[in-house]
């Protein structure tokens, strides 16, 4: 009974991706460039080198995250846009807890982790206690709390006690706080020598190679035993099911409302904490929604709100991000074409009535 | 059912062995690349503002395909989209072997500076930032902002009726005050007693907050306002509009936004800045290890070619007049709050 | 009635299976309905009865069997091939949209316009017209959601007829009708075929396929048992053919041994939805080992009633005492833990998590207690175990405690409720409309649930809209009446005109 539904779920995904990909080639050729061109420029981008790989994972990784935050909140019937604002505060506070409280790296990384998931789980429970309390539609604070985060994030970085000197961001945080593989020592003279040495090695070491990805992969395993395993999952799935009969079997849904916005917001903290303390080191001032959240909707929509599905479609948008971006400058083409691609895969998996109409009438053709 | 999938299974192998085989037509023209390429190639990244952002970048890879046709180079850009592209941007255009990579704004100094240490064989540049040590093959170009910030604030306070003016930042640190003291001092140039409204939208991309500040200054009194602020001033243009007061616009000339009420624009030729470093690189005289400043005698800033449209022929004499001056290295337009305050009337005769 | 000709074969559809995965909803189904008759489709829930005629209207595609619609074969791709060879639907669950007015609902889709503009006179004339021919009066003006559930099942007519339709499927058309809205539900049924239109009507009355069908097909668990000549059989034909063995329509039960109070309700006021006090100063009791019934017509407070007695409404003021502690003010959850168990009136709504499994809605009241879980965790073997007796013992359809509780029949549904809920082990059962949409097979289960409940030495509260239930199943009968207990008359030998007075409010008490 269950199998059937959870292939053509999948089935519905790749077909998507194989179209999105369809009318990217499409657009491609019609404004001129070769799309197998292209397509092989990316495919290159993404897996030319280690090194590629590793810039890959990178840029998936605080993706993921904010992919499982949107999916865990819309297990639990909760739609949360808010995984942008979330994000923002969690790295905020990294990047302040990683400079500001000096500590020994074992402890360092853990407390500034615990800080930003802290951070965005607030940051998420606001919105759950608006809506628990007085009814606020998530989707409509969440839009509001990001705004409010981004110019938080703003009014912080820009305050003079707090920015570096001659930027636009905060100071950079402690090595400590650092989830960035042998930082330090790959840029010692012993490093140096070995990544002489071995060049694979030395390919990984380029990039900030770091465990944010290990972590991203650890909470996907979370969020599955949470929503499969655990009393807790049981009760904010079944609110998210049917809140009536949640009430009426004597869950309390305002305060499971609440806890479900908490923990999607503590994952989206946690994003921001991974891309901190594992790449950019620092918060910087922002001119506009950075989209880390936004992606992350688009990355819990290809992976079906199911966990190990964010990873993967994480994957695979992190894959088109980076291979995508060098289309630009070897072949000319926009880089647009990338979002392009991505929002008709998000748009054919919104439309999986489409979808299975096309293979009712292959099965028909094929009678 | 089972003659249809092995149907199935040859046809998909055969589009398998298709695919390899166009790969690989596709595969062996890119390894053969390098090898034909004998030309320079100059790259560069954008920041998150992109290519077309209407301001620097956009004027910075004009520069670029200025210097493609003048110098028969090959050029070619990358863009950021989020602050976290800019070190594997870079990375990725030094793996395209490009003999020149340009970073365009203050925001990539970092990622330029890290960059340029870990690779000494590569050539770089950066648009608006001087690094304090910069490594020899590593370039810095600054515009001296402030002086052509000093020209409009001249032609600002000698153009108001009301003795009170305006300046709009964007975010404020130093790149940005350069504007407002070189126009603070243009100002007191031109009459001691006017007043000069100044406030920071702390954003370069809200316009509406511009839009707001703009008309809270024109309440005030300001008749002529100048903004250094991206999109911000982009608010500030449309107040102008409404109002029919002055705008004063910046980097390049705005005019074209609103022919009536644009006065003037302090211009800040970034195009001009890439396109001379080009050619140097090009004619094998790239100036590695410096900060190249490009000011009022490189043609590096300026007031706006559309000036003539709107201020008389009179003042645009005392400003080619104070123009010389400077070129001349007759006095320094100031750039930070204590050399404002020291700075003393030029006598114009 | 009688206005068929069997020279004329409106449907006709043969050997109709039809598969979903490993589950036969129709076997080798075959239908013949002439023109002009009413036939009815006859069955318990899940019996596969709507899955048929969702066959005919297109929302299916049969795995085999042929449809012919007088005498052309078609191919019944979707909806609208079916309402283009004159086949209408009216569902269930009504498909109007409720700002808008009567006719604007009749013509969505079929819109007459003239040069692009609404003509929104002809289409009221148009409606006006048909509604005269057929007896459907209506107001044509009036928005659909401020008439009544009968007025908009005439809608849903007129839409189908509108269309053009000359076959009319209803599917269960009396389960939301009130029993004068089903009088003239018949009437309307005898026009219909009176002007040569055909009827196929879907329901598990008995005693309504007595007073307007013609013939009657038989469905029991996806085959077809028989069809026919309604006025050669009895109601109890019916009954035993549908259910497959002999069914009786009254409960047996002892007599009653009352003992301690369990649940006292004092003075209780409750205010509605929108803040109008619909339970005014009822006060009531129910002992150990009895059942009190409460009778009333719908809207008299037995909602927020409920509602108030389960924790999902504040009440205003008042006293409800479970066991001598006053429950008032608690949770849901707290109430469940004074041992007081409720079967919810919408099964669907508030009764079952439709997304989970028979298993985990078994333990939606008690999954933080061990053996379910421990520490947070749940222990599936265990919760498995426990659904897989329960399932057994409650005889739920498939026996399979895995299986999505959405996908299980009205009936089904409501056994694994009343499983969940009587193996609480409660000392106060509260059971709201627990019969309501069931078939016969499903209503006697659940009736000589209760009652077995009360021989445990439960207290039962029943609170039913079908009086017949009431008073079959009852000890004592206590009759609703705007939000107060208008008089109390013990259920055995009671007066069903007295009853209905009080239901009406006329004093009597």
């Amino acid at each position: 009974m269950k199998n059937p539904l959870k292939n053509s779920a999948l089935g519905i995904t790749l077909i998507s991706i194989l179209l999105g990909l369809f009318v990217g080639a499409l657009i491609l050729l019609f404004i001129g460039y070769n799309p197998i061109e292209a397509y092989s420029v990316m495919l290159n981008g993404i897996f030319g080198s280690v090194r590629y790989l590793s810039w890959t994972i990178i840029y998936a990784t605080p993706i993921i995250l904010t992919g499982l935050s949107v999916a865990f909140a819309f297990k639990t019937g909760l739609f949360n846009i808010g995984a942008e604002g979330q994000y923002i505060v969690g790295a905020l506070t990294a990047a302040l807890v990683g400079y500001y409280v000096p500590m020994p790296t074992l402890l360092h990384i853990p407390f500034v982790l615990i800080c930003s998931i802290t951070a965005g789980s607030l940051w998420g429970s606001i919105a759950g206690y608006l809506k628990a309390r007085f009814g606020v539609n998530e989707v409509i604070s969440t839009i509001m709390l990001n705004w409010i985060a981004l110019y938080l994030n703003n009014f912080f970085v820009l305050n003079e006690k707090i920015k570096r000197p001659g930027s636009e961001a905060t100071n950079k945080i402690l090595d400590s706080a650092k989830i960035i593989f042998f930082d330090v020592w790959k840029k010692s003279p012993d490093g140096q020598a070995f990544r002489k040495a071995h060049p694979f090695f030395n390919d990984i070491f380029r990039t900030p190679a770091n465990a944010g990805f290990l972590i991203a992969i650890l909470a996907a395993v979370l969020v599955l035993l949470i929503l499969n395993k655990t009393t807790l999952g049981y009760s904010l799935k079944a609110v998210g099911f049917n809140k009536d009969a949640a009430e009426f079997g004597g869950i309390n849904i305002k305060s499971s409302m609440i806890s479900s916005m908490a923990i999607a917001g503590g994952l989206s903290g946690l994003a921001g904490a991974v891309q901190v303390t594992g790449f950019t080191r620092e918060a910087s001032a922002l001119a506009a929604m950075e989209g880390y959240g936004f992606e992350g909707i688009s990355v819990a929509l290809i992976g079906a709100n199911n966990p190990i599905g964010c990873v993967l479609a994480g994957l695979f948008y992190g894959a088109l991000k980076y291979g995508g971006s060098k289309i630009q400058p070897r072949i000319g083409a926009p880089y647009e074409i990338i979002s392009i691609i991505m929002g008709t895969i998000v748009l054919f998996i919104a439309m999986p009535k489409l979808i299975r109409m096309m293979k009712i009438t292959k099965k028909k053709e094929a009678e | 059912m089972k003659k249809l999938s092995i149907l199935l299974a040859v046809v998909f192998a055969l589009t398998l062995v298709g695919c390899n085989k166009q790969k690989a037509e596709v595969a062996a023209p890119a390894e053969e690349k390098p090898m034909e390429v004998v030309k320079t190639s100059v790259v560069m990244v954008t920041d998150v503002g992109g290519v077309n952002d209407q301001s620097f970048n956009q004027s910075a890879w004009e520069g670029l395909q200025k210097a493609q046709k003048d110098l028969d180079i090959n050029v070619s850009y990358k863009e950021s989209k989020q602050n976290a592209d800019y070190m594997p941007n870079m990375e990725s255009v030094l793996d395209d072997g490009n003999d020149l990579i340009w970073g365009i704004g203050f925001m990539m100094a970092d990622a330029i500076l890290e960059a340029a240490q870990n690779n000494p064989d590569q050539y770089y540049a950066i648009i608006d930032n001087a690094y304090e040590d910069t490594p020899s093959n590593l370039v810095g170009v600054v515009f001296e902002a402030e002086q052509a910030s000093y020209l409009v604030g001249y032609i600002a306070g000698r153009m108001t009726q009301t003795g009170k003016v305006g300046f709009i930042g964007g975010i404020k640190f130093f790149l940005i005050e350069e504007f407002e003291y070189g126009f603070k001092a243009g100002v007191k140039q031109a009459g001691a007693d006017i007043e000069v409204f100044t406030q920071y939208a702390e954003s370069f991309t809200d316009a509406a907050k511009g839009k707001s500040i703009a008309n809270s200054m024109y309440q005030q009194g300001a008749d002529i306002i100048f903004h250094a602020a991206g999109g911000v001033g982009n608010g500030l243009i449309e107040a102008a509009k409404e109002q029919g007061k002055w705008a004063i616009g910046v980097d390049r000339d705005q005019n074209d936004l609103a022919p009536d009420n644009v006065l003037t624009s302090a211009m800040k030729r970034v195009d001009n800045g890439i396109y001379n470093l080009s050619k140097e690189l090009a004619e094998g005289n790239f100036p590695g290890g410096t900060t190249v400043a490009y000011g009022l005698a490189e043609g590096g800033v300026g007031i706006a070619p559309t000036s003539s449209k709107h201020v008389p022929a009179d003042i645009l004499a005392e400003v080619e007049m104070l123009e010389k001056k400077i070129i001349a290295g007759e006095f320094v337009v100031p750039n930070t709050a204590d050399t404002l305050a020291a700075y003393k009337v030029v006598d114009l005769k | 009635m009688n206005n068929y000709d069997f020279d004329q074969i409106a449907v006709e559809m043969k050997g109709i299976t039809q598969k979903f995965g490993s589950l036969v909803a129709n076997d080798n189904i075959d239908l013949t309905v002439h023109k002009g008759e009413v036939h009815a489709l006859l069955g318990e829930n899940g019996a596969g009865k709507t899955t048929l005629v969702n066959s005919l209207y297109g929302l299916y595609h049969p795995t085999s069997g042929d449809i012919f619609i007088n005498g052309e074969k078609v191919v019944m791709d979707t909806p609208n091939v079916a309402i283009g060879h004159g086949i209408g639907m009216v569902h269930q669950h009504f498909m109007l949209i409720k700002p808008f007015t009567v006719v604007e609902n009749i013509i969505l889709g079929k819109e007459t316009h003239k040069h692009g503009v609404l003509d929104m006179e002809r289409a009221t004339k148009e409606v006006m017209e048909l509604s005269e021919r057929y007896g459907l009066t209506i107001d044509p003006t009036a928005c659909i959601q401020d008439i009544t559930v009968g007025m908009q099942q005439r809608v849903e007519i007129l839409k189908t007829l509108y269309r053009g339709a000359d076959i009319l499927i209803l599917d269960e058309p009396t389960a939301v009708l009130t029993p004068q809205e089903i009088l003239d539900l018949i009437k309307i049924i005898n026009n219909l075929t009176d002007q040569g239109k055909t009827i196929i009507i879907i329901t598990h009355k008995l005693k309504e396929i007595k007073d307007v069908a013609d013939f009657c097909t038989i469905i029991r668990r996806g085959k077809k048992i028989d069809t026919v000549k309604v006025a050669d059989v009895s109601e109890s034909d019916l009954a035993s053919m549908m259910v497959g063995r002999e069914v009786s329509f009254k409960v047996d039960k002892e007599e009653s041994e009352p003992g301690d109070i369990v649940l006292e309700v004092n003075d209780l006021h409750v205010k509605d939805n929108r803040d109008i006090p619909a339970v005014e100063g009822l006060s009531l009791k129910v002992r150990r080992g009895e059942i009190l019934g409460i009778a009333g017509v719908d809207g008299n407070g037995q909602n927020e009633l409920v509602d108030a007695l389960t924790g999902i409404r504040k009440a205003e003021s008042g006293e409800v005492l479970v066991n001598g502690n006053n429950i008032l003010g608690l949770n849901p959850r707290g109430i469940l833990d004074h041992k007081v168990s409720t079967i919810p009136q919408d099964r669907q709504k508030r009764g079952l998590v439709l997304e989970y499994s028979i298993a985990e809605n078994i333990i939606i009241e008690n999954y933080k207690k061990a053996p379910f879980s421990r520490k947070g965790w749940l222990n599936f073997p265990a919760i498995r175990e426990y659904a897989r007796k329960l399932v057994k013992e409650f005889d739920v359809r498939p026996d399979d405690e895995n299986y999505i509780s959405g996908s299980l029949s009205g009936g089904n549904q409501q056994k694994v409720i009343i499983a969940r809920e009587i193996s609480n082990n409660p000392d106060l059962l509260i059971a709201v409309q627990p019969t309501r949409g069931l078939d016969v097979g499903a209503i006697e289960y659940v009736h000589k649930a209760l009652v077995a409940q009360r021989d445990k030495g439960k207290a039962v509260l029943l609170i039913s809209l079908e009086l017949d239930e009431v008073i079959n199943v009852s000890d004592r009968i206590g009759v609703i009446y705007e939000g107060k207990i208008v008089g109390e008359v013990k259920a055995e030998g009671a007066d069903e005109n007295e009853i209905g007075l009080m239901m009406a409010g006329g004093s009597n008490s």
